[in-house]
């Protein structure tokens, strides 16, 4: 196959680095191959958004308290997270006496991984999705959803009091958590009749979901975006690293390279969430399309799918750092209230009224 | 029924809260004016301006104002000097002998050392001539620890006409 480079289709680049490899390797080795680029584009990929996020958090932070921000590393303070990592690289790691060394040195492991087993399912533009899973969404939720085990075993084996109350109440929420994301995007399969992300995001194709959908995809988004908040133990739901009470929560005991880890990992898990809630609601790589409006449709896909996916994602993230720089943090109780009182009935009553919308063919 | 009203009134209201906090924010975010802090080494430089200048009831460090004639208010009592808690001032006085034979104190000395004040204001609060004074200078830093000692008065000043 020849070679050829379309932006608007990845399709036929990522089918040549594929045949070609075939062509040149035993299937063995060429299976292995496509792994190794894989793993290393992804894990760039994280790295460079990981520090970007920082950055972007640090800022918007900023603005919305009448701050600046960081300023002195770089133009507008751009490499500042890079002299932080810096900074973070060389630090000690300080090992704990009484700590069970094994679990605490395989904690920020798993909380990585999960993350990072999540992105490979992800769709970033057409043709470049590492892995389609016919349960992708399924399969998202169940492996991001492991992190909490890393936060536990952080918390266990620190032998430290503020970090086990914290990686218990993170326990209690992603427990509690995880029914809503889950039953808000069991809403949205409903509507796509379909948990493949490929063709979730095909059935986008003249209209995203949240328009389509439109009032129980509106309610399930909202719900997905208060449930996805929580289960990355951000904004008003960080209970489990509450500063003020908990010092740092599970992660009080760790220091330099490890300590980053967990760092990295929750942001990345706020990218994830928000890029299946780009996905699922709002398109993923799918430009904005009207039915209908041809001329329209064809400045909206002059736009590469990539920028479509990222902006989306960017956009969402956006949000919940406005969620995180303007509410106070919950009580446990409060939190706990949110969910089963509120969030959860709600889900319940939504399921339904878009699965009646769905039978009688009351959306777009 | 009427719990049922309240449970939905309540999520309601509840949204129109967090909305109206979020306005608030959001109103922030996306006006760059509104933004307080200030950048400290570049705003020293503005145009037209030469210095950073602090407000009027900033206190940087102490002084003690002289007029045209090289004359200053203090007349060596020793007030200030009793009632800063550091111990960072003190006032060297000479007894000198007038025209009309009676012995008077005088100002000889009035030393300041800024490295053990506390800026409480003390000193000016309880001066009973109001010689002394807090100036807008903040930017203390020096290479050498006994620059900090400051000598108040001028080189051959005199007491102001008028003060007792």
């Amino acid at each position: 196959m020849d070679f050829s480079f379309n932006i608007y289709d990845l399709t036929s680049f990522t089918k040549w680095i594929d045949t070609s490899l075939y062509e040149y390797c035993a299937p063995f080795w060429a299976m292995m191959w496509e792994m190794i680029i894989i793993g290393v584009s992804i894990l760039l990929f994280y790295a460079v958004i990981g520090l970007f996020l920082v950055y972007a958090e640090r800022k918007v932070c900023a603005f919305m308290q009448n701050r600046v921000g960081p300023n002195r590393v770089g133009p507008y303070g751009f490499f500042q997270t890079i002299a932080d990592l810096l900074k973070l690289l060389m630090k000690e790691l300080i090992p704990i006496k009484k700590a069970d060394k094994f679990l605490f040195n395989l904690a920020p492991f798993i909380v990585i991984i999960a993350s990072f087993m999540a992105i490979a399912a992800i769709p970033f533009s057409k043709g470049l999705h590492a892995i389609d899973f016919n349960i992708g969404v399924f399969y998202v939720m169940a492996v991001s959803a492991m992190s909490v085990i890393g936060v536990l075993l952080a918390g266990w084996s620190s032998n430290n009091k503020y970090s086990l109350i914290g990686a218990m109440r993170s326990g209690a929420q992603i427990v509690s958590y995880e029914l809503s994301v889950g039953l808000s995007l069991i809403t949205m399969c409903v509507l796509a009749g379909s948990m493949q992300f490929s063709t979730i995001v095909e059935g986008q194709k003249d209209c995203w979901f949240i328009f389509s959908g439109h009032i129980p995809a509106f309610i399930a988004f909202v719900i997905f975006l208060i449930a996805a908040t929580a289960e990355t133990n951000r904004g008003p739901f960080d209970l489990a690293e509450a500063e003020s009470e908990l010092t740092a929560g599970y992660h009080t005991e760790y220091s330099g390279i490890k300590f980053a880890f967990f760092f990295l990992a929750e942001y990345m898990n706020m990218f994830i969430v928000a890029s299946i809630a780009a996905t699922v609601f709002w398109g993923g790589w799918m430009p904005f399309h009207v039915y209908g409006w041809t001329g329209f449709n064809n400045v909206m896909d002059f736009i590469p799918p990539f920028i479509w996916y990222i902006g989306k994602t960017f956009v969402i993230i956006w949000i919940m750092m406005w969620f995180k720089w303007t509410f106070p943090r919950l009580r446990i109780d409060q939190l706990l209230t949110l969910e089963w009182k509120y969030l959860l009935p709600i889900n319940l009553i939504n399921i339904l009224l878009m699965a009646l919308i769905v039978l009688l063919g009351w959306y777009f | 029924m009427k719990s049922i009203i309240k449970y939905i009134s309540e999520i309601f209201k509840g949204v129109l809260t967090l909305l109206k906090g979020m306005r608030v924010t959001g109103k922030y975010f996306f006006s760059p004016r509104a933004i307080v802090t200030q950048q400290y080494p570049e705003n020293r430089r503005k145009k037209g301006k030469k210095k950073l200048e602090m407000f009027e009831r900033f206190k940087g460090e102490l002084i003690m104002p002289h007029n045209e004639n090289n004359q200053h208010k203090c007349t060596g009592c020793g007030i200030c000097e009793m009632n800063c808690p550091n111990g960072t001032i003190e006032v060297l006085s000479v007894m000198n002998v007038g025209e009309d034979g009676k012995k008077k104190r005088a100002l000889d000395k009035h030393i300041y050392r800024l490295s053990m004040c506390s800026f409480c204001a003390l000193c000016v609060k309880t001066c009973p001539s109001q010689a002394l004074a807090f100036s807008q200078e903040f930017e203390h830093a020096v290479f050498d620890r006994t620059k900090l000692i400051k000598i108040l008065n001028k080189q051959g000043s005199t007491l102001m006409k008028g003060v007792e």
